[in-house]
C-alpha cells in the first residue's frame, strides 16, 4: 500500500492535540446521561412496541416509560432502578406490561434504598445482560457467516444507497445492487428522521426522501441480505444511521438485528442538524461503546464538511475532525478496524491540478490512519446534471480510490442531484467502479509519490495546517470553538440546539447496568 | 441594419428567414438532421426481443429511422438501451412560454451581498411548525444547513439570522418570537392537511400578524407539499412555497421581497 512518508513528530502532536481537545468533553459526557441512552438501556433490557392509542400517533412504550419515570424521580439516577423497582412492586411479567400500566397511571416510579434498590440494580442488570447477549451472538454469527461466505475479493468494499421509502422496495432495489456487485447497502433514512425524538416502530412504507430506520425494517433488511449473500458467496453488509435525537437507540437496535455498519459522527448532528452539542457528545459516547461491542464498523461524516465549504481551503478541518472522531472512538472502545473515518473527492474539478489534490489528500488520511477503514465519498457539489461529465469525474474518483488504498467505495452517481437514481444509473455507476478495479485495481503497487514532489508536500501542509487548528482548539475547548463556528461555519453554542432538555447531569447513585457491562466487557 | 450570422443569401426572402427562425430541429452534425441521443431501461428480459421493443418506442418518441445502437442486461429482468435517431418533431419558436419567476435565483455569495448592502445588519427569518403538526420535514428542509435537494439550507447563509423554533408552535407564541428577534420574514411549513388544517392555520397566523402588528408586520411566507403557489392572496400571506421549492430559492425570494418590494419598510 501506498503511504507517505509524514513527519512523526507533527503526527504524534496531532494525535496529542487531539486527545487533549477531546478529554474535557468525555469526561462531560461521563458526568451526564440523556433520555435516549436511558431509553437504549431498557430497550437492551427488552422493551418493545408502542402505544398505538395514543391520539396523535403511536408513542413508543420505552418513551412513555423514561418520560414518566422523568416527571416521578427524575433521570439523574438513571431509570433502571426505578423502572425495576417498579416492576418488582406491581408484580408485573415484562416491561412491556409495566408500561401498559405506566400508561394507564396506575405506576408511581420511586427511587428506592437499601435491599430494594440493591434487588432492583441486579433485576435490571440480569435483563439488560441478556439483551447484550443477543449483540453478543449477533456478533458471533456475523463472524461465522462471514467465514462461511467470505468477504469481498476486492479492496476497496462497494457501498452503495438505496433509498425508496418503503422498506420492501429497499430490499428489491438491495438485492439488485448485491448481483450487480455492491458488497455494502445503505438504506438512506427518510428525511428529518434524526429530529424526532423516538424510534418509529414496525415495517415502514411511507418516508420522505428515504425510508424510516425502524428495528423491524432493519430485520426485514438483514434477513433479506443474508438470502442474496448465500446467493452470490459473498457476506453482503447493511448499513444504517446511528446519529440524530435517537442515536444510543438506533446502535442497540442495530446490534441485536446484525447491522454491520453504522453512520456515527462526533459532530455531524451538532453541526449540520443543530442538535445540542452536549447531547450529542454523551449520546455518541454510549452509542460507539455500543458499537464496540457488536463489532459494528462505524463511518463519520467528514464528506458534509466539503459540501459545506472549500474543499481545498478546508482540507484541514477534515483530518482535524477524522483525528476528533478517531479519539472518541478509540476511549469508546473501538478499535482501528472499526473507524470508517470520511472523506470525500469535493474539489472543483476546474481548480488546475485538481486531481493532484485529491490523491494528496486521500493519501494523507490513508498515511494517518492505516489500519481504519476508510470510506471514500463521491462528488455532489460539483455535480451539475450534466450526467455525462459526471460519469467521468466518477472514474476519476474510482481511480483515485484504488490508486490510494481506500478501503469502501460509496458508489457515485452521474445523476447526483438531479433524480433519485434509476435503475439503469445504478447499473452503470457500478460498471464505472468495475472497470476501475479490473484496469488499475493494483496501480498503487506502483505509485510512490515523490517525497519532495506537490502530492508529498500538499499532504504535509495539510497536516500542518490541522495541527495548528488543533491547538487552536486546545486553547478554546472543543465546545466554545464549536459555538464559534469552526466547523463548517456553524455557530453551535453549548446551551443551544434541539434535544438539550433531554441532557440530565448524572446523581452519586446513578445506576445504568448497560454502561457498567460495557465498560466491563461484561456478560452477566 | 440587422447582422446576420448564418450565412443569408439575397434569394432568401424576410419571410423565409423569419420561418427559419421559428422552427428549429435537433442538431447532430447537419443543420436540419433532427439526431438526438436517448437512453432507457425496459423492465423485459435482453435478446432480440427487447430491441425490437426499444425499436417500438423510439419510433413512438418520434424517431425515424432509429438505431439501437446499444443493449445490455442489468440482472434477469430488464434491458438497458442507448438509441439514436431522427426526430420527426419540429420546434415552433413562437410556441415556447417560459413561465417567469418573478425573482431572480441568486447564489449564496450574492444573497449575503445583497442583504448586506440593501440592510447593512443580518437578515432575521424565523421559521416554525404551526398548529398541531408536528412534520418538521419542511421548515428544517429549508432551515437546517444540511438543506435539500444539494442545497444548503438558510442557516449556511452568513447574512442571514435563522430562528428555528420547530414544531407545535402556537400562533401566539409565533407572534410573541418575530416580534422580540425582530423578524423580517416569517417562514411556517404545514405538512398534515387534515380537514384542511393547512389553510385554516395559515389563515389564522396571517390574521394574528396583521392585528397585533398591521403594516409593520415581517413578510410571512408559507410553505407544504400540498400548497398550491398562487393561494397566496387566499391566505393572507406574501407568498407560498409548494412542493420540491429549495433553499435557495426561498432565500433569493426574501432578498427580492425585503430588498426591492418592501423598501420603505427596511
Amino acid at each position: 500500500m501506498t503511504v507517505l512518508e509524514l513527519d512523526p513528530g507533527l503526527v504524534r502532536r496531532a494525535r496529542q492535540m487531539a486527545a487533549r481537545a477531546a478529554d474535557p468533553v468525555i469526561a462531560l459526557a461521563r458526568a451526564h446521561t440523556t433520555v435516549a441512552v436511558e431509553r437504549a438501556a431498557l430497550r437492551l433490557a427488552g422493551i418493545t412496541g408502542a402505544d398505538t392509542t395514543y391520539r396523535s400517533g403511536d408513542v413508543p412504550w420505552v418513551n412513555r416509560v423514561v418520560d414518566t419515570v422523568r416527571e416521578h424521580c427524575g433521570l439523574q439516577h438513571g431509570v433502571a432502578v426505578p423502572a425495576f423497582h417498579a416492576l418488582a412492586e406491581h408484580d408485573l411479567a415484562s416491561l412491556t406490561e409495566l408500561a401498559e400500566a405506566t400508561a394507564a397511571g396506575q405506576v408511581r416510579f420511586t427511587v428506592p434504598t437499601g435491599r430494594a434498590r440493591t434487588r432492583a440494580a441486579r433485576a435490571a442488570r440480569t435483563a439488560i445482560a441478556r439483551g447484550l447477549r443477543q449483540v453478543d451472538r449477533a456478533r458471533t454469527r456475523r463472524d461465522k457467516l462471514i467465514a462461511r461466505w467470505g468477504d469481498p475479493p476486492q479492496r476497496p468494499w462497494i457501498y452503495l444507497i438505496v433509498a425508496t421509502g418503503d422498506i420492501d422496495e429497499d430490499v428489491v432495489q438491495a438485492a439488485n445492487a448485491a448481483r450487480a456487485g455492491a458488497d455494502i447497502i445503505a438504506v438512506i433514512r427518510s428525511t428529518g428522521q434524526s429530529l424526532l425524538d423516538y424510534v418509529p416502530e414496525g415495517a415502514t412504507h411511507h418516508g420522505f426522501a428515504g425510508t424510516y430506520a425502524t428495528q423491524e425494517n432493519f430485520r426485514i433488511m438483514r434477513a433479506a441480505m443474508d438470502e442474496v449473500s448465500k446467493e452470490v458467496g459473498r457476506y453482503i453488509r447493511v448499513t444504517n444511521y446511528a446519529s440524530g435525537l435517537c442515536m444510543p437507540e438506533m446502535a442497540v437496535l442495530a446490534g441485536l438485528e446484525r447491522l454491520d455498519m453504522m453512520l456515527n459522527d462526533s459532530m455531524y448532528g451538532i453541526l449540520f442538524r443543530d442538535i445540542n452539542p452536549i447531547r450529542t457528545f454523551v449520546d455518541q459516547r454510549f452509542s460507539r461503546q455500543v458499537h464496540a461491542r457488536a463489532g459494528i464498523i462505524i463511518n463519520t461524516g467528514e464528506d458534509n464538511y466539503l459540501t459545506t465549504a472549500d474543499a481545498v481551503e478546508a482540507a484541514h478541518t477534515v483530518t482535524v475532525s477524522q483525528l476528533l472522531n478517531e479519539r472518541f472512538a478509540h476511549e469508546a472502545g473501538l478499535a482501528d478496524g472499526q473507524l470508517g473515518l470520511g472523506h470525500a473527492f469535493e474539489i472543483n474539478p476546474e481548480l488546475p491540478e485538481s486531481f493532484r489534490l485529491e490523491l494528496a489528500h486521500a493519501l494523507l488520511a490513508r498515511s494517518l490512519f492505516p489500519d481504519a477503514p476508510l470510506k471514500w465519498m463521491p462528488p455532489t457539489k460539483h455535480m451539475t446534471g450534466d450526467v455525462f461529465r459526471g460519469y467521468l469525474l466518477d472514474g476519476f474518483f474510482n481511480l483515485a480510490g484504488v490508486l490510494t488504498g481506500q478501503s469502501i467505495l460509496l458508489v457515485g452517481m452521474m445523476t447526483e442531484a438531479v433524480v433519485t437514481p434509476f435503475l439503469s444509473d445504478r447499473d452503470l455507476a457500478l460498471a464505472n467502479v468495475r472497470y476501475v478495479l479490473n484496469a488499475a485495481g493494483k496501480l498503487a503497487e506502483d505509485f510512490t509519490p515523490e517525497p519532495d514532489g506537490f502530492i508529498a508536500k500538499r499532504a504535509q501542509q495539510v497536516l500542518s495546517e490541522a495541527v495548528d487548528l488543533l491547538e487552536r482548539i486546545v486553547d478554546d475547548g472543543l465546545l466554545d470553538a464549536i459555538a464559534d463556528g469552526t466547523f463548517g461555519l456553524m455557530r453551535r453554542p453549548a446551551e443551544g440546539g434541539k434535544g438539550h432538555d433531554g441532557v440530565v447531569e448524572k446523581a452519586e447513585d446513578y445506576c445504568n447496568p448497560a454502561v457498567d457491562l460495557l465498560e466491563e466487557g461484561a456478560t452477566r | 441594419m440587422t447582422m446576420t450570422l448564418d450565412g443569408d443569401r439575397p434569394d432568401v426572402t424576410p419571410a423565409a428567414r423569419e420561418n427559419r427562425r421559428r422552427y428549429v430541429r435537433p442538431y447532430g452534425d447537419t443543420t436540419g438532421d433532427g439526431m438526438v441521443q436517448v437512453s432507457f431501461t425496459l423492465p423485459i428480459p435482453h435478446g432480440p426481443h427487447a430491441e425490437g421493443a426499444a425499436q417500438q418506442l423510439a419510433a413512438k418518441m418520434g424517431l425515424d429511422p432509429a438505431l439501437v445502437v446499444h443493449s445490455h442486461p442489468i440482472g434477469t429482468d430488464f434491458t438497458f438501451f442507448v438509441v439514436y435517431g431522427s426526430v420527426t418533431h419540429l420546434v415552433d419558436l413562437d410556441e415556447v412560454h417560459v413561465v417567469e419567476r418573478e425573482y431572480p435565483l441568486l447564489t449564496p455569495g450574492e444573497i449575503n451581498a445583497a442583504v448586506k448592502k440593501a440592510l447593512r445588519r443580518k437578515l432575521v427569518v424565523v421559521g416554525a411548525c404551526i398548529g398541531t403538526d408536528a412534520h418538521t420535514v419542511g421548515i428544517d428542509a429549508i432551515l437546517n444547513i444540511k438543506g435539500f435537494a444539494g442545497e444548503k439550507g438558510l442557516e449556511y447563509y452568513r447574512e442571514l439570522k435563522v430562528v428555528n423554533l420547530g414544531a407545535q408552535v402556537s400562533v401566539p407564541e409565533l407572534v410573541k418570537r418575530a416580534r422580540a428577534d425582530k423578524a423580517d420574514a416569517v417562514l411556517v411549513s404545514q405538512v398534515v392537511t387534515q380537514r384542511d388544517a393547512h389553510i385554516l392555520n395559515t389563515r389564522e397566523m396571517a390574521a394574528a400578524f396583521r392585528e397585533a402588528m398591521g403594516e409593520r408586520r415581517p413578510l410571512l411566507v408559507a410553505g407544504g407539499p400540498r400548497f398550491d403557489p398562487r393561494m397566496a392572496d387566499e391566505l393572507g400571506v406574501d407568498r407560498v412555497f409548494g412542493r420540491g421549492t429549495t433553499p435557495g430559492e426561498v432565500a433569493s425570494y426574501l432578498v427580492h421581497a425585503l430588498t426591492t418590494q418592501r423598501k420603505a419598510l427596511v
